[in-house]
């Protein structure tokens, strides 16, 4: 169910350039129930930012009842999100949108976790349920360069891990679709999260025969009723369809949508 | 003491609140979070014959107390619209003002023809004012002798009072509302969006794929105060007043200046459960204030 409620700021830090984890408690914990759903929140009780920004989240304590996002300070928003402290509060929405389907790979099973940039945060969440339940899971991250990196060790924890960066400044130079290339990883289901471009040149290496990709867009109301982060779905033959990104998303099936 | 229920042509409301068109969609989002029959209505989303996919994305951006939008009348068309969202909102006791558009005369006829048949739509809302798409809607509501006649064609074929939704984009929002009276009109809602523009200053072209887009929120909140000011002096006709209201302050200011009724847009993104923290605000505001009813104070500020 869909929450509203203010949230208290247990702990946030510089993680990477730029690069922020929040941890946030509160009831709100006990309603998210899959890795990849978001949470819409109101960085600032001013009237600027107006607007609630859509963040993912990438690890779930229930038991403590926080969760941790990781987020890029870019605009006004997130900038103002990166300046609370612990003990402050955030007016947090959701947990919105649907996760990624962690019964879509069985026990046994490899899946192969695929991220982007400030698109990695949701798959560690991920991974963590998938090796809780006995998947093993490779992971392949790629970032701009070593200073915008960020969760490689707490990865290399749970599974296989790559690094790619643009620069080559970690890992190996190039992108995520070169390292699983030139690799050769395949698994039973991928998983992928980041941006557009990235998630299209994915989806056609055909690393597994199932997968699953996050999207991101401009969201206005982060409920399914604005229709501002609409995208069109592959098969469409009157032009009209149309799929919600907040809503209906944010992951998708693999070729569900037009990228 | 019932200090909030009010008759409008139309529409018995149980309150004077409701949320805009296009800031709800067809409330089935919203109904995970409230129960929908404790809002006065509800203005659902402009709906056209055919359906519509509307703009490119981006198609919001924010800015300084408001945001942009440009989605374009996206909808899944009349006839989606009557057999899935009216029949699904029937299970609410909330009466449904329905927001017709269209690209021609003859496309808001026949919407307005077939919707306003349908049990729970109450009130038309004649979309006259939407700056997104590149026919119609603000075509015909900046031009006073057009917006006439496209009322006077759908008030003869709709079952229910007609509502004319005004755009801000004209020089004299007076001679509009005068011109939709005299072409019948049962009712004004005022305003539609403001047309702005971002430019992104990364690439240096505008931020929304429509280049333009309409301005809501708090930032147009006095442009809106001084046209329901202005016009509700001019006529006769009762107003349903919108553009930035958040707050029970932001509805006693409209009350003050001339508006029967309010509406709730962009606030819902910021707070989706702003209408119905609203409704009960308003009522222990008038309590405070000792107002007996809401209507008490329409038009205060220049009686």
């Amino acid at each position: 169910m869909i929450q509203k409620e203010l949230m208290t700021v247990v702990s946030q830090s510089e993680i990477a350039k730029n690069i922020f984890e929040m941890t946030l408690k509160g009831a709100l914990v006990d309603q998210i129930d899959q890795p990849g759903k978001f949470v819409h929140l109101k960085a600032s009780e001013e009237m600027m930012p107006l607007l609630r920004r859509p963040i993912s989240i990438a690890r779930i304590e229930h038991d403590k009842q926080e969760f941790t996002m990781i987020y890029r300070a870019e605009g006004a928003g997130t900038t103002a999100l990166s300046r609370k402290q612990a003990g402050d509060q955030v007016d947090v929405l959701g947990p919105l949108g649907h996760g990624f389907p962690v019964e879509a790979a069985a026990p046994g099973e490899t899946a192969l976790l695929i991220g982007g940039g400030i698109g990695v945060p949701p798959l560690y969440e991920l991974s963590r349920r998938l090796n809780q339940k006995g998947v093993k899971t490779i992971h392949v991250l790629g970032f701009q360069n070593k200073e915008a990196a960020f969760y490689t060790e707490e990865f290399a924890a749970l599974g296989e891990t790559y690094v790619a960066t643009v620069d080559g400044s970690l890992g190996e130079q190039g992108f995520v679709t070169d390292v699983v290339t030139k690799h050769g990883l395949r698994g039973d289901v991928f998983y992928s999260c980041g941006p557009t471009v990235m998630l299209k040149a994915v989806e056609k290496l055909h690393a597994a025969p199932k997968g699953f990709i996050s999207l991101e867009e401009r969201m206005g109301c982060g409920i399914g009723a604005c229709f501002a982060c609409v995208c069109h779905p592959a098969a469409d033959e009157t032009g009209t369809g149309y799929l919600k990104i907040c809503s209906d998303g944010p992951v998708f099936k693999a070729g569900e949508v037009a990228l | 003491m019932n200090r909030l229920a009010l008759e409008l042509p139309g529409l018995s409301l149980k309150n004077p609140v409701m949320p805009a068109s296009g800031c709800f969609g067809f409330g089935r989002e919203f109904s995970q979070l409230f129960d929908l029959s404790t809002l006065g209505s509800i203005m659902i989303k402009a709906t056209t014959e055919a359906p519509r996919y509307g703009n490119a994305t981006p198609r919001v951006a924010e800015t300084p107390g408001g945001m942009l939008n440009a989605i374009g009348l996206q909808n899944p068309g009349l006839e989606r619209v009557i057999a899935n969202e009216l029949e699904w909102l029937k299970q609410f006791d909330v009466p449904i003002i329905a927001n017709v558009a269209g690209s021609q005369t003859e496309d808001y006829v026949q919407v307005a023809k077939e919707i306003s048949k349908v049990e729970n739509v109450h009130a038309l809302e004649l979309n006259i004012s939407c700056p997104n798409v590149k026919t119609g809607g603000i075509a015909f509501g900046t031009v006073p002798e057009t917006a006439k006649e496209l009322t006077k064609h759908v008030k003869e074929v709709s079952e229910v009072p007609v509502y004319v939704k005004l755009s801000p984009n004209v020089t004299n929002i007076v001679e509009m509302a005068k011109a939709v009276e005299d072409g019948g009109a049962d009712g004004i809602t005022m305003i539609n969006t403001l047309i702005g523009m971002r430019i992104d200053l990364k690439t240096g072209r505008p931020v929304l794929s429509n280049r333009t887009g309409g301005l809501s929120g708090p930032a147009v909140k006095p442009v809106a105060v001084r046209m329901v000011y202005e016009v509700s002096q001019q006529t006769n006709l009762p107003i349903i007043g919108m553009g930035g209201i958040s707050t029970v302050e932001d509805i006693i200011e409209f009350s003050l200046a001339g508006a029967d009724a309010f509406a709730i847009g962009t606030a819902n993104f910021v707070n989706p459960f702003v209408c119905p923290e609203l409704i009960a605000e308003l009522d222990q505001y008038l309590e405070a204030h000792n107002v007996d009813h809401i209507s008490e104070l329409k038009g205060r500020s220049w009686k």
